[in-house]
């Protein structure tokens, strides 16, 4: 029996949708129903539902992150990484995250028109890609992700890649969530000393430059791998792909299956992942939207309004 | 507020034509869903594929190439086959009041030509999912537009 239990009202079967229960629901999940499973996945993300983190069977990664800049082509990458890893015989998730609207709450989730392994009549068992919101969270991807890919192998898949809302230099949020953190760059994306500055660099497990089509991507690789390896004996590899023509992507595949995870990184996971735990607490507290509005009007002050937050956890 | 709704916005068959879709999906995400499009030319087996994996409690499918007569009833049926039947699905483009009443015996619940407002498909919507008979499975039975 896996680890999973719902909260004190079991939602599951208010949404409109037939009176199943929550075992059934996930046994049917585990022997392959996706319908089953996309309703788990909406229960936990809906926070009807918590996940534990299943046990382990080896040392490799479970979870993986790929981030990077918009428009760099993690999708792409994505598509023809997930192409290999199937032929390699695994079954892999995909949780493509995008960003909510902070006005209306709204998304328009497009990664998913990218992954064109889905419509791959022979792949396609192998490969289930589901298109997440940021919701209300800050940063690049949501906490709640986490229990989704934990889910995610609880019920069988062999492992999940979470593709994080295109992110800038500073959103490590995803070491949250992951086990391993791969950074994705195109060419020409600034002079060398972009590539000394501090941030997302620090925690890549591997860093792939994609676009080795284009003029400058060579350049910027080397540029990378030089910053890389200024300050640290474990420096990440770096690699230089096309996703668009494919060069490099076997390579890239094979390396990621059995990527390390960097000895540079592990104080700043935990250190991230306490931060994204403390946000989901106040943005989960039932009087958050109501504080919201108070100091919106004028109610109320800006720190009793944290301080009722606060509180209200403890 | 409660959650967001979570809608696939497709354009099944041979039809290359996507702004009204894009116009749509963009409506829909501005009204504080979750919209998920699908690009162009699907079959009926891969939007019905994406509403499952997705998890979609609404689906709107966009015809300007004059075969929503033959593709949307397949869609309908095809959700119906594989037991999901709490869909609920729209849909819009440049469809004659002619060929309304077929697909509302179908199971489609609203159709949308051009004019529609954003906000008619948002109240659309807010009332499909509040009633219990606006799922695919229901068939013919209540339907949104008042004129077929």
């Amino acid at each position: 029996m896996m680890r999973v239990w719902g909260t004190a009202q079991d939602g599951i079967g208010t949404n409109r949708r037939e009176g199943e229960t929550l075992d059934e629901r996930f046994d049917a999940a585990s022997s392959g129903d996706r319908r089953a499973l996309a309703r788990l996945l909406s229960s936990i993300e809906n926070g009807e539902l918590k996940v534990e983190e299943p046990q382990r069977k080896d040392s490799d990664w479970n979870i993986l992150a790929l981030t990077g800049p918009p428009g760099v082509g993690k999708s792409c990458l994505l598509d023809r990484m997930l192409h290999e890893w199937v032929d390699h015989g695994l079954h892999i998730a995909v949780l493509a995250v995008d960003p909510s609207s902070p006005r209306s709450g709204g998304a328009l989730l497009g990664d998913r028109v990218r992954m064109r392994i889905v419509d791959d009549a022979e792949r396609k068992e192998s490969v289930y890609v589901r298109s997440v919101a940021t919701r209300k969270t800050s940063g690049s991807v949501p906490l709640v992700v986490r229990e989704m890919a934990f889910c995610l192998l609880h019920v069988g898949w062999d492992k999940v890649v979470i593709e994080t809302v295109g992110a800038g230099q500073s959103e490590v949020r995803c070491a949250a969530v992951a086990d391993r953190i791969v950074l994705v760059e195109g060419p020409a994306r600034g002079d060398g000393v972009q590539a000394e500055k501090a941030g997302l660099l620090e925690l890549a497990d591997a860093v792939i430059v994609n676009k080795s089509d284009l003029d400058g991507a060579q350049r910027h690789a080397d540029e990378l791998r030089e910053s890389l390896h200024l300050g640290h004996e474990d420096a990440p590899d770096v690699l230089l792909v096309s996703a668009l023509y494919g060069t490099g992507v076997a390579e890239a595949s094979s390396m990621l299956l059995t990527l390390e995870q960097s000895t540079r990184a592990g104080r700043a996971r935990w250190r991230e992942r306490l931060l994204s735990h403390h946000e989901r607490q106040l943005l989960e507290h039932p009087k958050f939207d109501t504080l919201l509005s108070s100091i919106e009007e004028g109610l109320m002050s800006f720190d009793d309004a944290y301080a009722q937050l606060r509180n209200g956890n403890e | 507020m409660d959650q967001p709704l979570r809608i696939i916005i497709a354009k099944p068959g041979l039809d290359g034509h996507d702004r009204g879709a894009k116009v749509v999906a963009r409506a829909l995400r501005d009204a504080g869903h979750e919209v998920i499009y699908t690009g162009l030319r699907r079959t009926p087996e891969q939007i019905i594929e994406t509403v499952r994996d997705e998890d979609a409690t609404l689906l709107g499918l966009s015809s300007l190439s004059g075969a929503h007569g033959h593709l949307f009833p397949r869609i309908c049926e095809t959700l119906r086959e594989h037991d999901m039947g709490d869909v609920i699905v729209f849909g819009g483009g440049i469809i004659p009041e002619d060929d309304w009443p077929p697909l509302f015996e179908a199971g489609v619940r609203a159709l949308f030509g051009p004019g529609t407002t954003s906000e008619e498909m948002v109240e659309f919507i807010a009332t499909a999912v509040k009633r219990d008979d606006a799922g695919v499975g229901h068939g013919a039975g209540w339907h949104w537009n008042q004129s077929a």
